[in-house]
C-alpha cells in the first residue's frame, strides 16, 4: 500500500536530489535539491513551494517513494499557498461537484467509469468494449475529484472521495475499469493511503486496453504511422502502468517516435500552465513539445487525456500532425474507423 | 371607424391591415413586463409611399402611430399605449445597396439584423456590421432607435454612432433625409461636416418620426475570430481590468456576465473577450497583448484565464450570441426582461453586487451582463430575470426588482437605456431644465399633434 508520510532522512541522504534536479521548470542542482525538500518537510519555506508548476513528475522522479508532490501540495495547503488564481480553483471545484445529472449504464460486476468526460461516451461505443459495456457509470458523482492536487486543495479530495467510494458501493461491483489516470490512481494508491477502504478492483484502461486487442489480434491491422504521444500530469500518479503505451503501439504496429520529451522527460501540455501562470510559460512549454513532435516526424499525436487533447488538438493539427485519442488510434487499427473518419479535435 | 379601415387598405392592401381581436391581441404586449394595451389597427406597409399616406391619415385623423420592428426591445416601447395604428415595418426589408469600398450598407426600415447578416456573408464576405445579441428577426433601425449596442461596440460606440445616414418620414408626412444624402448620393455620413440632425431622430422612439431607410457602417471581417475568458472573483478588480484590457486595444468585444447556473459559472466574474485576425500570427499576437494586460492579476491570483472546451467555442462565437436567448426561458413560460443602465465602467462593483442582492430578496432567477462601450468610455449593465409568464406573483416580484434598480441607477449616476415609460419619467424629472425645455421644443415641433408614439418622451 502507498504510504503518503514523508521521511525528510530519506532525502537528506538521497544520492541524486531527482525530484528536483529533474525537474523541467525548475532550475535547482542535487545539494540544492535535498536542502530544499527537507525544508519542505520541516515546514519552512522555500522557493519550491511559489514556483512548483504542478506537472506531478517529481512524483515518478523520486524512486525512494518519498512522495515529493503530495508533500508539497500538503505544505501549499497548510500555508495558504494559491498555485491557480482563486477564481480558477473555484470553477474547477464547482464543475466537479455532484449535481444528481450521473449515467449509469446496466451495471454488471465489471465496469466502465468515464469519469465525467463526456467525450467518453462516443468514444467507447464499438467492438474494444463490447465486453463491457454498457456497464457503466458517467457523472460527478463517479469522478475521483484527484485533479483538486493542482490546485493545493487536497481538503476536497479527502471530503469527496469517500461519497464517490460509496457511490460505487451501492453500485455492488467488484471490478471498475478507469478511463483516466487520476481516477486509477486514486482508487489503486490514494484512496487506500488516505485510509480508505475501496471495495472493489480498480483497473487501468490501457491494461484493460492491451488485453481486448490480444483478444481481437485477428482483426489488428498495423497501422504503420509514426506517432508522438502526450504523457498526461496525471499519468506520474500510476508510472507502473506506462508501459502499456509502448505496447499496445507494439500491437497495433504504431511507431513511437523517439522524441525528446517522452516517457520521463515527457512535457506537460501547457493546460493547467496556462489556468495557472499565464501565457508565457505556457506558450514556452506548447512550442517546444510542438516543435518536438514535428522534428521526430510524428504523423500522429496520440492522447491519453481528454484536457491534453482539448488543450492541444487544434495546435497540432495546425502543424500538420493528427490529433487523435488513443481508443480512437485502437478502434483504427481494428478496421472500426478509417484514418480520416477519426474524431475531429 | 370603418372609414379609417378601409382608408388604410386603400394604402397598404386589404391584406395588409387589420382591426381584428387576433391580431389586436398580440400586438397589444411584448415579451417583457409592461402591461398590454391594444391597438385599434395593425397596419404592414411595404413601401415608403404607403408609409407617408398612412401617416398622412393618422395626421388628419389625429390617431397615435406606433412603429414597431420585432417588438423585442422588451420595456414596452412598441406598446400602442393611446391605441391608434401599430405600424409593422417587417416588409421593408429590402438590402438597397452594400458600397463595398466605403463599408457601409443601405437598407430599409425594416430589415433584420439576421438578414443583412447573411446578406454580407454572402455577397460581401469582408465586410460585417455590429450585430446585437437579440434574436435575429431584430431590426436595424429599431436597434439604432434605441441606441442598441453590437459585437463591435468597444470598438465603434453604441450602434447608433456607426449610422451614416437616414431617410424619416416626419408627422405631415414628408420626407426628410439626414446626413450626406441630403446633399449627396452617398450615405458616408450622418451629420459631419454639417450639423448633425440624427439625435432629433436616434433615441427617441419613434416619437419624432419614422426611419423607412436607415445606412450603416460596415467594417473589416476578418478571417478568423477567437474568445478568451478570464476569471475573477473580486468584482472590485474588474474596472480596472477593463483599463488594462482596452489599453491593448486588441480587443473587438468585451462582455462581462455573472450567474449562478450552471455550476461552472456560479461565484465568478467572466470577463469574455472576443478577437479576430487573418492569419495565425495576427491572432496570436492579440492573444498575447490580450494576456499579458492581466498578468499582473494572474500573478497575484486576482484572475485568471480558463481553458474553453473546444465544444463550448461555437456557442459562444456564435453571433447572435443564443445564450441570451436560451435564458430568457430559464423559468420556463418565455418571460425575460433586463434593466440595462449606460453608466460608468467603474460602477460594476456595485452593480454586480446589487444583482445578486436582489435576486435572493425578490428570489428570482438572474444573470448580470455587461457589455463594455468604447474603449472603457461606459458600460451596459444588463440586470436580467427570467420569469414565468403564467405566474403572476412571478412577474410582480419581477417588477419590484426592476422598479428598485431603476431608483438604484439614478443614484448611481447611470441613465436608463431603452426605459419604460415610468422611467422615461423619472429621468425627466432629474434632467436639467433647459434640456428639458429643449426636447419639450424638438417633440412640439417634429410631433405638433402629438400622435408619434405618445406616451413615449412626453414632457410635461
Ligand atoms: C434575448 C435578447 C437579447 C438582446 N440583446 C441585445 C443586444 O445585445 N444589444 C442590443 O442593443 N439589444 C439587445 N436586445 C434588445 C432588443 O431586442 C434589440 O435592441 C433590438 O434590436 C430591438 O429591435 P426590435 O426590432 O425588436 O425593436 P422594437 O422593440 O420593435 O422597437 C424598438 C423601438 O424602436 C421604435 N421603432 C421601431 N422601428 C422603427 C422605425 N423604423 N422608425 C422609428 N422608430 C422605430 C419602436 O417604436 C420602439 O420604440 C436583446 C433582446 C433580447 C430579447
Amino acid at each position: 500500500m502507498v504510504q503518503l508520510s514523508f521521511d525528510a532522512h530519506l532525502c537528506k541522504t538521497c544520492p541524486t536530489g531527482d525530484c528536483l534536479v529533474k525537474c523541467q521548470y525548475l532550475d535547482v542542482d542535487r545539494e540544492k535539491a535535498g536542502e530544499e525538500m527537507v525544508k519542505i518537510s520541516e515546514g519552512k519555506d522555500s522557493f519550491v513551494l511559489q514556483d512548483c508548476v504542478t506537472c506531478y513528475a517529481c512524483e515518478e522522479y523520486c524512486k525512494r517513494g518519498n512522495h515529493p508532490f503530495y508533500l508539497i501540495t500538503e505544505r501549499r495547503q497548510e500555508k495558504g499557498i494559491l498555485v491557480a488564481p482563486r477564481a480558477i480553483t473555484r470553477q474547477w471545484v464547482n464543475i466537479g461537484e455532484p449535481q444528481g445529472k450521473y449515467k449509469v449504464g446496466k451495471i454488471r460486476d465489471k465496469v466502465l467509469s468515464l469519469g465525467f468526460m463526456p467525450e467518453y461516451l462516443e468514444s467507447v461505443k464499438g467492438e474494444l468494449f463490447e465486453d463491457l459495456m454498457p456497464s457503466y457509470v458517467f457523472g460527478q458523482e463517479f469522478f475521483c475529484n484527484v485533479v483538486y492536487i493542482h490546485f493545493a486543495d487536497t481538503a476536497i479530495i479527502k471530503q469527496r472521495l469517500p461519497r464517490v467510494i460509496d457511490h460505487f458501493k451501492s453500485l455492488g461491483v467488484r471490478e471498475v475499469v478507469f478511463m483516466h489516470d487520476e481516477c486509477y490512481g486514486a482508487f489503486a494508491s490514494l484512496a487506500p493511503a488516505y485510509g480508505m477502504e475501496v471495495p472493489f478492483k480498480a483497473v487501468h484502461y490501457f491494461e484493460y486496453l492491451y488485453q481486448r486487442l490480444r483478444d481481437l489480434r485477428d482483426k489488428i491491422r498495423p497501422l504503420r504511422l509514426k506517432a508522438a504521444y502526450q504523457r498526461p500530469c496525471s499519468a506520474r500518479l500510476c508510472p507502473d502502468k506506462h508501459h502499456f503505451v509502448r505496447d499496445i503501439m507494439n500491437l497495433i504496429g504504431v511507431e513511437l517516435v523517439e522524441r525528446q520529451y517522452q516517457d520521463e522527460n515527457a512535457l506537460c501540455c501547457s493546460g493547467i500552465l496556462s489556468l495557472c501562470f499565464g501565457y508565457d510559460i505556457a506558450h514556452d512549454v506548447k512550442a517546444r513539445n510542438l516543435a518536438d513532435m514535428v522534428k521526430h516526424g510524428a504523423q500522429y499525436c496520440v492522447f491519453n487525456c481528454p484536457a491534453c487533447q482539448n488543450t492541444l488538438g487544434a495546435e497540432v493539427a495546425k502543424m500538420g500532425i493528427r490529433p487523435i485519442h488513443m481508443i480512437d488510434l485502437c478502434r483504427m487499427a481494428i478496421g472500426e474507423k478509417s484514418p480520416n473518419g477519426v474524431r475531429p479535435t | 371607424m370603418k372609414n379609417i379601415l378601409q382608408a388604410l387598405a386603400d394604402a397598404v392592401g386589404r391584406d395588409y391591415v387589420s382591426d381584428q381581436p387576433e391580431e389586436m391581441y398580440f400586438y397589444a404586449r411584448d415579451p417583457g413586463l409592461m402591461p398590454p394595451h391594444q391597438p385599434d389597427y395593425v397596419v404592414v406597409p411595404g413601401t415608403v409611399e404607403e408609409i407617408q399616406t398612412v401617416v398622412r391619415l393618422a395626421s388628419r385623423e389625429k390617431i397615435p402611430i406606433v412603429p414597431m420592428g420585432a417588438g423585442m426591445a422588451l420595456t414596452g416601447l412598441i406598446i400602442p399605449l393611446k391605441g391608434g395604428i401599430v405600424l409593422d415595418m417587417k416588409r421593408m426589408n429590402r438590402i438597397l445597396e452594400v458600397h463595398e469600398k466605403a463599408r457601409y450598407a443601405l437598407v430599409e426600415g425594416g430589415t433584420s439584423q439576421g438578414f443583412l447578416k447573411s446578406y454580407l456573408e454572402e455577397h460581401h464576405p469582408r465586410l460585417r456590421h455590429s450585430i446585437p445579441d437579440s434574436p435575429a428577426t431584430a431590426t436595424i433601425a429599431a436597434n439604432v432607435m434605441i441606441h442598441g449596442q453590437g459585437r463591435l461596440t468597444q470598438q465603434y460606440g453604441f450602434n447608433s454612432d456607426m449610422v451614416s445616414g437616414l431617410e424619416v418620414v416626419l408627422a405631415s408626412g414628408e420626407i426628410c433625409r439626414i446626413g450626406s444624402c441630403a446633399v449627396s448620393p452617398d450615405w458616408f455620413s450622418k451629420g459631419a461636416p454639417f450639423p448633425d440632425l440624427s439625435g432629433l431622430f436616434l433615441g427617441w422612439f419613434g416619437a419624432t418620426g419614422i426611419i423607412t431607410k436607415i445606412a450603416v457602417k460596415l467594417y473589416p471581417r476578418k478571417k478568423m475570430r477567437d474568445v478568451e475568458i478570464f476569471l475573477t472573483d473580486d468584482e472590485e478588480l474588474v474596472p480596472s481590468m477593463i483599463y488594462e484590457l482596452t489599453h491593448t486595444e486588441m480587443v473587438e468585444d468585451i462582455n462581462i456576465f455573472v450567474q449562478p447556473r450552471p455550476m461552472i459559472f456560479r461565484g465568478n466574474h467572466h470577463i469574455a473577450l472576443f478577437f479576430t485576425g487573418d492569419t495565425d500570427e495576427e491572432l496570436e499576437f492579440k492573444r498575447k497583448l490580450i494576456w499579458h494586460a492581466l498578468d499582473p492579476y494572474i500573478k497575484s491570483k486576482d484572475g485568471g484565464f480558463m481553458g474553453i472546451p473546444p465544444v463550448m467555442k461555437p456557442t459562444l462565437l456564435d453571433m447572435p450570441q443564443k445564450s441570451v436567448s436560451r435564458f430568457a426561458d430559464v423559468k420556463k413560460g418565455g418571460g425575460f426582461e433586463y434593466s440595462g443602465p449606460i453608466i460608468l465602467v467603474e460602477k460594476y462593483p456595485q452593480c454586480a453586487r446589487k444583482i445578486v442582492e436582489l435576486a435572493a430578496r425578490y428570489d428570482l432567477g438572474y444573470s448580470g451582463m455587461a457589455r463594455i462601450i468604447g474603449r472603457g468610455h461606459s458600460m451596459m449593465y444588463g440586470f436580467a430575470f427570467t420569469f414565468n409568464r403564467a405566474d403572476s406573483e412571478m412577474m410582480a416580484r419581477t417588477r419590484s426588482a426592476l422598479c428598485e434598480i431603476s431608483l438604484f441607477v439614478l443614484e448611481l449616476g447611470g441613465v436608463f437605456w431603452k426605459p419604460t415609460v415610468e422611467e422615461q419619467k423619472m429621468a425627466l424629472e432629474k434632467m436639467d431644465p433647459n434640456t428639458r425645455a429643449l426636447m419639450k421644443m424638438i417633440k412640439a415641433n417634429l410631433d405638433p399633434l402629438g400622435i408619434m408614439n405618445p406616451g413615449n418622451w412626453e414632457v410635461a
